[in-house]
């Protein structure tokens, strides 16, 4: 080869390279066969705990739920996993109508009009929302209303400071407020008035952003119902495994209003020669490629792949069977909640609110129970005053469809003994 | 061969699939909950037997084109092989079934594998510190900017530009934008490097940083980088390295080493996670120690050989993910570095560049080449010399994905006209690669012997070429609210819409 370019050596081709940068050799070890390398990532991953599925009442924005086998073995087929964005449209069909059923599928689910092709997780979903709010009605404070995730809202910060954003929390929205950020149920499990806020929005003028748990959607008002202009949320429960926090997969819905600042990619129809329908990338000059500093944001990557697993997994369940799942994890949720509640000194952190299958319980030295269920082999609740000083003691629960009645009475042995 | 959308399949008479029932004594949603906080009809999901989703999907699988299958020359995406056993790691159970809330102690392996992979990191490209949260490349770049801005804000001065050559990527100004800078184009010069003369001239006071990649995407060293390096410190502005070409010289050199300050990394391009279609990817950045206290929160920290994260860090700009970043991504990521080793990357990176003079000399007769040789990881031709046939680069490229080959980047960099980017990657043989230029050739031949009948490929593809200025059109009609024809999504025709609506409602367990 080195012939064919007609030079002598491969530091020929090196010739732009100053002498004085050139290294030896990199400072990492040589080289492992497969074997050994498969053999010292697997050590490395078998000096983690795992908790078993059923056994893990601990939530907080990750949550354990039955994965089919089908959405794997889609989302391992390499002709998805190793094909790149799809720019030319002709050769990467597959890819590109997968997005836009996932994309019909979320826009069904929020009851809104248009959702995008996916987002990185449920936190920058949020930022980015306020981003097109801020855009959108020229205003630069966005209001952050009751226990939205705390990690979302720390992004939506050092997001929001590149573009002179105020995040304030309060329930009160002014003239000032781009956009007013609640989600439904909250970081506890609790359901907030999501009515309400959004009028709270509309009256001064304001979007509404709902941040929403995607399986919720089967039970509770979708946001489009109570007419939010903006629908984000992470989509981890539909078909991803926890994975120590991600590759997980955020989306974004709006209203037909709306659709022009949103971030990211969007897929069409588009029709060739012969009148056959296909698919392509939409709306480009929102984008970064076309419009440079101009763009809706600089998303280039979104999670196609993630966005795939939730497409499989949302035809696999279906409207009744996504249903289903909603419903058994409600009630199993509100069985612990209430066999909980009985223990001594235990209580509903907020016993006047609804939830769904996350809940906060006042619990009685609550880091020593949380380590006693741990060394019983069971992830307890979450601990939450980490972030929310006002929460000391306070442990959120969480129920699905995983967790089966027998491992219910494990947990609650465990609490009793 | 087309395939109907999974709603178009969907028959009502579909059962849902066998779940667990609740088996407790717990109320049901409508027993507890106000009707007005219920959903009044169940979403318009599609309803298919698994049988029908996996051939659904398997058709689906059977449209795309993918780096499993065949050559993908898309430049400046360094499309290489990923190897399998990247996917075996990520999905061991002790990774994959991690709750990123459980106590430090019980993930000390995971907090390794981030503190061995931020290791490896620094050591390929000559930094103090890595932050592995970023998500992707375009979001390494915005955090990066982020604690530039931070830096001068710590300082006390007002730097409020951000330079980016003509030739950058379209991620570098609009990152710059996001993260509230304004942009100042530096002029790429005749050779098609960045002009010397034109950065000194944008460069002053104002100036935050220069972001740059090197090779830049034309795929030539930037010759004078230590001297651009001076030019920009010395005014006190910070030097960015977009490292999307960093699979040009792994063990070759390092952007630390040219007096970069920060660094992005694609874990997707240079260290083999899958591309899935468009992400996850994976954008951690390096920075030098004048950075390090402005590093996204949590970092990892190791003492005595126990691991944890900081999150006290009081001059961070905060957090930009959830969690810890993509932590399956980071998995495949250290996979590829420890099977590859020092050796190995060094090797990759030199394949890598005698691949691509190799091409670029096999099609250099055929196609202009704006820029002098050798060059790096990928050239960029350029169409223009078809230009009096009618024939341009999307033609080119139309015409490659008939012939198996996905097509090269075509129409970038913005500073080549009709240009058709080429990086070939070290994973491809020298067979492929003379398969390809063979293509190229077949296709400039045909080109000038009959001009018109490549503007009608592809044929051989499921469909040919879409018509995207109507499809632009229609959706404009649509948000316009000229029609209600969404074009962004499948709706229900009307007719049927209503059917199934009355349905559900019966059907509905609410």
């Amino acid at each position: 080869m080195l012939e064919t370019i007609g030079v002598r050596s491969m530091n020929d081709l090196l010739v732009d390279i100053p002498q004085s940068l050139r290294l030896d050799s990199l400072q990492l070890p040589n080289g492992l066969s497969e074997f050994e390398t498969m053999a010292e990532v697997a050590a490395l991953a078998g000096r983690n705990r795992v908790y078993p599925d059923r056994l893990t009442f601990r939530g907080g924005g990750v949550y354990r739920r039955f994965i089919p086998a089908a959405v794997s073995a889609v989302t391992s087929k390499p002709e998805f996993y190793t094909a790149y964005t799809p720019y030319q449209a002709e050769a990467s069909q597959g890819t590109l109508q997968a997005i836009f059923e996932f994309q019909t599928l979320i826009a069904e689910l929020t009851a809104l009009d248009v959702s995008n092709a996916s987002l990185y997780d449920g936190a920058t979903a949020v930022a980015e929302a306020a981003m097109m709010a801020f855009v959108h009605t020229g205003r630069n404070e966005v209001l952050v209303s009751g226990y939205v995730h705390p990690e979302y809202v720390q992004v939506l910060r050092a997001f929001g400071e590149g573009r002179g954003i105020k995040v304030r929390k309060g329930t009160e929205p002014n003239k000032k407020t781009a956009a007013v950020i609640f989600q439904q149920p909250d970081f506890l499990g609790l359901l907030v008035d999501a009515k309400q806020l959004t009028q709270s929005a509309h009256d001064v003028g304001a979007l509404a952003i709902a941040c929403v748990d995607p399986i919720s959607l089967a039970i509770l008002a979708p946001p489009g119902e109570y007419a939010a202009d903006i629908a984000v949320g992470e989509g981890q429960q539909l078909g991803l495994s926890p994975s120590f926090g991600g590759p997980h997969v955020g989306f974004i819905a709006c209203r037909r209003e709306l659709v022009r600042k949103l971030p990211g990619r969007l897929v069409g129809t588009a029709h060739d020669a012969q009148g056959r329908r296909g698919f392509v990338l939409a709306l480009a000059a929102r984008e970064q490629h076309i419009r440079r500093e101009k763009a809706t944001s600089n998303i280039c990557t979104n999670h196609s792949l993630c966005a795939l697993a939730a497409a499989v997994y949302l035809t696999y369940m279906g409207p009744y069977g996504l249903r289903q799942i909603a419903d058994v994890s409600f009630r199993r949720a509100h069985s612990l909640a209430e066999r909980l509640r009985r223990l001594p000194g235990w209580e509903p952190a907020f016993p006047e609110r609804q939830f769904l299958n996350e809940f906060p319980v006042r619990v009685p030295k609550a880091p020593a129970v949380v380590r006693k269920l741990a060394r019983k082999g069971i992830l307890g609740g979450l601990d939450v005053s980490r972030w929310f000083r006002e929460l000391k003691g306070v442990l959120t629960f969480t129920c699905t469809e995983v967790n089966d009645p027998r491992a219910l009475d494990e947990l609650m042995a465990v609490l009793e003994s | 061969m087309t395939e109907p959308l999974s709603f178009e399949l969907s028959r009502p008479a579909v059962d849902p699939p066998r779940l667990p029932e609740a088996e407790v004594g717990g109320p049901a949603p409508s027993d507890v909950l106000g009707r007005d906080v219920l959903r009044a009809r169940p979403p318009g999901l599609p309803r298919l037997s698994e049988p029908e989703i996996m051939r659904h999907y398997s058709r689906l699988a059977s449209l795309n084109y993918s780096i499993s299958e065949n050559f993908y020359p898309l430049g400046s995406c360094t499309m290489k092989y990923n190897p399998v056993v990247n996917e075996t790691a990520a999905a061991l159970p002790g990774f994959a079934g991690l709750h990123p809330y459980q106590d430090e102690d019980s993930v000390q392996g995971a907090l390794e594998l981030m503190w061995r992979l931020e290791q490896a990191l620094c050591a390929i490209v000559g930094v103090e510190r890595v932050t592995l949260q970023p998500a992707a490349g375009a979001h390494g770049e915005w955090t990066a900017l982020r604690m530039i801005a931070a830096f001068h804000d710590s300082r006390e001065e007002n730097r409020t530009e951000v330079l980016v050559p003509d030739s950058a990527h379209g991620t570098n100004p609009a990152s710059a934008a996001l993260s509230g800078f304004q942009v100042v184009e530096v002029r790429s010069g005749e050779d098609g490097r960045i002009s010397l003369a034109d950065l000194e001239s944008k460069l002053s006071p104002r100036t935050a940083a220069l972001m740059l990649t090197n090779p830049n995407t034309l795929g030539l060293f930037e010759r004078e980088i230590l001297d651009i390096a001076e030019m920009v410190h010395a005014t006190g502005a910070m030097l960015y390295y977009d490292g999307a070409n960093l699979n040009a010289f792994m063990g070759i050199c390092r952007p630390g080493d040219m007096g970069f300050d920060a660094v992005h990394m694609n874990l997707h391009k240079t260290f083999t996670t899958p591309h899935g279609g468009g992400g996850p990817g994976a954008g951690p950045v390096g920075v030098k120690a004048e950075l390090v206290p402005f590093l996204p929160s949590p970092t990892v920290e190791r003492t005595n050989g126990h691991l944890m994260f900081d999150f006290k860090r009081p001059q961070s700009i905060g957090r930009v993910r959830s969690f810890y970043g993509n932590f399956g991504m980071l998995v495949r990521a250290y996979t590829y570095i420890l099977a590859m080793g020092g050796d190995g990357l060094s090797q990759a990176s030199q394949d890598a560049v005698l691949s691509a003079n190799y091409l670029r000399k096999l099609v250099e007769g055929d196609l202009d080449m704006p820029h002098e040789g050798p060059c790096m990881h990928e050239f960029v031709a350029s169409a223009q010399n078809l230009h009096e046939g009618g024939v341009r680069a999307l033609d080119i490229a139309k015409a490659l994905l008939d012939r198996e080959f996905y097509a090269p980047t075509v129409y970038f960099p913005l500073v080549v006209p009709e240009a058709i980017m080429v990086e070939p990657t070290e994973t491809e043989s020298k067979a492929t690669l003379d398969a390809f230029a063979g293509a190229i050739k077949d296709i400039v031949a045909q080109a000038k012997a009959d001009p018109q009948s490549l503007h009608g490929e592809p044929t051989k593809l499921p469909v040919g070429r879409l018509d995207e200025v109507t499809a632009a059109r229609r959706i404009n009609a649509y948000l316009q609210g000229l029609s209600e024809d969404p074009v962004l999504r499948w709706k229900a025709p009307i007719e049927a819409a209503e059917t199934v609506a009355e349905k559900t409602l019966q059907e509905s367990p609410c």
